[in-house]
């Protein structure tokens, strides 16, 4: 507490000379004119990065460009998006069911991409779902989400997704611990925590063809779990997950899981676990979930689970060991070369540090101090590599510039930390506005950082822009990394909460496999139509199929009669183009659901319920070309029972 | 015939093989809205996009103006070009084994004829889609006709179309300047 103190008073002189100053100048709150050249990117050139931003809340993925800070593109992954008709239209509403049903929102917090050899190779990236726990994949080729698979026995998805070297396994552990098992099991009193919660730590396989398995899932003491990183060099083979609440505690836990002087980073050998799972060990056990997915038919379809391999570590050894850290943990991150595992107590006045190699000697001298419920508990200092002093207040995450040097975030203090991972010296500190939380630099979790840039995931934004009523978008700032002192760029808003990023240089994706257009001849949908000439409507008892084209000017047909009341209308809209860029848009007057955004040689179904007698319109949403406007239709509704034959045409 | 004449006959005839395999002529447009390109190679039995969906996505643009969709599979020319091209190479082969000089100069007249008319039955084709525009288009400018340049670079409303010989055609002039030097060697 004392040090607390001692620590903010650091802070006074500056708040004293802002006082005598009267409002803060630019010049205070960061960056110049100078800065403003290093960011600037001329229209028609490109960023250096695609820089990829969770929605939090918003259950999206931000793409943005960096330097520039501009908002490229949003991936619509565990929320309905009204802007290309994500989760409302028949072919991809299959991507939001669960084993809770249909699921419209998430709560996406930590985005990663796919790895070759400990490198960011482009091909995916994958993002958590916490509240409905789910681990999403999206393919960096189309920036379309194909494939999103549930997390059984998990009570919200935090310490996820994290991959393993080379994309082997994706891991996700339960942030909250709860009762698992049968109805009877589950149904427990929550004072009961202690004996009945319990924790998992779940393994994703990556299969040949580039889709998701659960292959297996750990059972942990009832803790809550945070964070991960996966080993990689000579830690490969290894995962780290931080846990707080080692206390257990069920209420009022800001209070009552702070008590204990250190929690414990579980470092899991989930290459030995996959042994234990491919010979068969461990046991099935009940588990509803879901795994829903894209493929070239470009419709999502669902498969269900009813069963996963739970391993048990206290029957299992050598999977598990405890490496004590104070004070509830955070973050953990390893650097580059493999060897230390960072993490950020975020209770902590120090930023701890193991050494991978110590902890392996370690395990092998059992130099134990003693163990939790089965685990075996490591020595603290037998692990330790060093402690940084002075890091800051609420150290979180860290991030590595692949120069010998760790970046810091420390939420509480509002700042930056550089400092060395030779000596655990401070080198520098910059202030950011305000509280981050995580921080990103290019690969900046991997092998190979690209260590030009950091961004800093701001919580606070006030008196950054202009205001915005009482809510306003979160900050990211970007700093420049590449010289001995960190220098403030540009700070740009980010929509729902930038939890955490991850950005790749942009010619790793900008590349020929870049999907522009889908070629109308692959196209599988059952309802597509591939010309003009196969437009036509067909009635199917209260069922009724409109297979109808779109191309820039004109639907076919743009006519339709002999819709009754009580009729289920399907329109399955077929964009005709193959050009870059030119969707077509699709909606009806009164429809329920959203428009369709319809790719270029893409098919997709909007199902409309008409509730009233006469002609309604429908257009096209996307303003597509000079004839735009005129890109209409109408469709007659009749009163139930009349006998108005179906009739439909373009051009008549 | 000499035997290095009869050579040089053969290699005329045997270039022209190269029109099957390279685009004779090449149609370019740039807009603004286009930055990668889009355009046309004119080959011996068809016309393609420079990428696959270039054809479709002119004809699309074209419908806004009225010009007639462009159908390889319905211009009789690229029918009937296949086959005389053929005869060419065959007939130069034969003149080249049978070793007659004046037979050079009939072919090469009769090569020379067939370029100048395909050189006019090009400028007619591309006449009549500038031309003989739908009265009902929904772009409509007074005077404006869109014929592209038979050879060189216009600019048509928002497109800067260039039209150029393409590998093919080059071919056959060698082809043609291999049988005259053959021809004029045999004096
Ligand atoms: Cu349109």
């Amino acid at each position: 507490m004392n040090a607390h103190i001692l620590h903010t008073l650091r802070y006074l002189p500056l708040a004293a000379l802002v006082l005598i100053l009267g409002a803060c100048s630019s010049q205070e709150l960061g960056s110049d004119a100078d800065a403003a050249q290093q960011v600037y990117v001329a229209p028609g050139e490109y960023d250096e990065f695609y820089g990829f931003m969770s929605g939090g809340y918003s259950g999206q993925l931000s793409v943005y460009g960096i330097p520039s800070g501009r908002h490229i593109y949003t991936v619509p992954v565990f929320s309905q998006l009204a802007t290309n008709g994500y989760g409302y239209n028949e072919e991809t509403k299959a991507m939001l069911e669960t084993s809770y049903g249909f699921v419209p929102w998430g709560d996406a917090h930590h985005p990663e991409l796919s790895q070759t050899d400990g490198v960011p190779d482009g091909r995916y990236i994958f993002i958590n779902e916490n509240n409905t726990p789910r681990v999403a994949k999206i393919d960096l080729n189309s920036f379309q989400t194909t494939e999103i698979i549930e997390i059984p026995n998990s009570g919200g998805n935090h310490a996820s997704p994290f991959v393993t070297q080379n994309t082997e396994y994706i891991s996700a552990a339960t942030r909250f611990s709860v009762p698992m098992g049968d109805d009877g099991e589950r149904d427990v009193a929550i004072d009961s925590y202690a004996e009945n919660f319990q924790g998992t730590l779940s393994f994703i396989k990556m299969q040949d063809d580039g889709s998701m398995r659960l292959d297996f899932q750990i059972l942990v003491p009832g803790f809550d779990y945070d964070l991960s990183h996966a080993g990689k060099g000579p830690s490969h083979g290894w995962s780290f997950f931080t846990s707080y609440n080692s206390e257990q505690a069920h209420t009022l836990l800001e209070v009552n899981a702070s008590r204990n002087d250190k929690d414990y980073i579980a470092a899991v050998n989930w290459a030995k676990a996959a042994e234990y799972a491919a010979q068969g060990e461990g046991e099935m056990v009940p588990a509803d979930y879901v795994r829903n997915y894209i493929d070239s038919d470009h419709i999502a379809k669902t498969e269900r689970y009813n069963e996963v391999r739970v391993l048990d570590p206290t029957e299992l050894p050598g999977m598990i060991y405890y490496l004590p850290t104070p004070k509830s943990p955070h973050g953990v991150d390893v650097s580059p070369d493999g060897e230390l595992i960072v993490a950020g107590g975020k209770l902590s006045t120090v930023i701890p540090v193991h050494s991978f190699s110590k902890m392996i000697e370690a395990i092998e001298n059992e130099d134990y101090e003693g163990e939790e419920q089965g685990i075996p508990v490591l020595r603290y200092d037998a692990t330790l590599a060093g402690e940084v002093q002075n890091p800051g207040l609420g150290p979180l995450h860290t991030e590595f510039d692949g120069r010998g040097n760790a970046y810091t975030t420390a939420f509480i203090s509002s700042e930056v930390v550089k400092w060395s991972l030779e000596t655990f010296e401070v080198l520098d500190r910059i202030d950011t506005y305000y509280s981050p939380g995580h921080l990103m630099i290019p690969g900046g979790d991997s092998r190979k950082p690209w260590g030009k840039y950091l961004v800093a995931l701001n919580k606070i934004t006030k008196d950054r822009y202009l205001p915005t009523g009482p809510e306003l978008f979160h900050s990211a700032q970007l700093i420049d990394i590449s010289g001995d002192k960190m220098r403030l760029l540009l700070d740009f808003p980010t929509e729902g909460e930038p939890h955490y990023a991850q950005a790749i240089p942009a010619d790793l994706i900008m590349d020929d496999d870049m999907v522009r257009f889908y070629p109308l001849e692959d196209n599988q949908n059952p309802h597509a139509i591939t010309s003009e000439d196969q437009a036509r409507v067909e009635r199917d008892g209260n069922e009724v199929h409109v297979y109808m084209t779109t191309i820039r000017t004109h639907f076919a047909p743009d006519n339709i009669e002999g819709i009754k009341m009580g009729d289920t209308v399907y329109f399955h809209v077929t964009n005709l183009e193959q050009d870059w860029d030119v969707p077509h848009g699709f909606t009806v007057r009164g429809a329920n659901t959203s428009e369709l955004l319809i790719m270029p040689g893409e098919t997709r179904t909007l199902v409309w319920t008409p509730d009233r007698v006469g002609v309604a319109p429908f257009y096209c949403t996307d303003f597509c070309s000079a004839l735009h406007q005129e890109m209409q239709g109408y469709i007659r509704v009749s009163p139930a029972g009349s006998d108005v034959p179906i009739s439909f045409g373009t051009g008549e | 015939m000499k035997k290095q004449n009869r050579i040089i006959m053969g290699i005329a005839a045997l270039l022209l093989a190269g029109v099957f395999v390279f685009p004779i002529w090449s149609i370019k447009l740039d807009a603004p809205q286009y930055p990668e390109g889009i355009g046309l190679n004119i080959r011996v039995n068809t016309i393609e996009g420079k990428s696959p969906q270039d054809l479709q996505n002119i004809n699309g643009l074209n419908h806004y103006i009225g010009m007639q969709e462009i159908h390889p599979d319905s211009i009789p020319e690229l029918k009937i070009m296949p086959p005389v091209f053929a005869a060419f190479i065959i007939t130069g082969l034969v003149i080249a084994l049978w070793g007659k000089r004046r037979w050079v100069a009939v072919w090469l007249a009769l090569f020379v004829l067939l370029a100048l008319v395909g050189l006019a039955d090009f400028w007619l084709w591309e006449y009549d889609y500038g031309h003989n525009l739908d009265p009902d288009a929904a772009i409509k400018v007074p005077g404006m006709t869109y014929q592209p340049p038979l050879i060189g670079t216009k600019q048509l409303l928002n497109m800067r179309t260039t039209s150029m010989p393409h590998i093919g055609f080059f071919l056959a002039m060698c082809s043609m300047g291999l049988a005259a030097l053959a021809w004029w060697r045999e004096r």
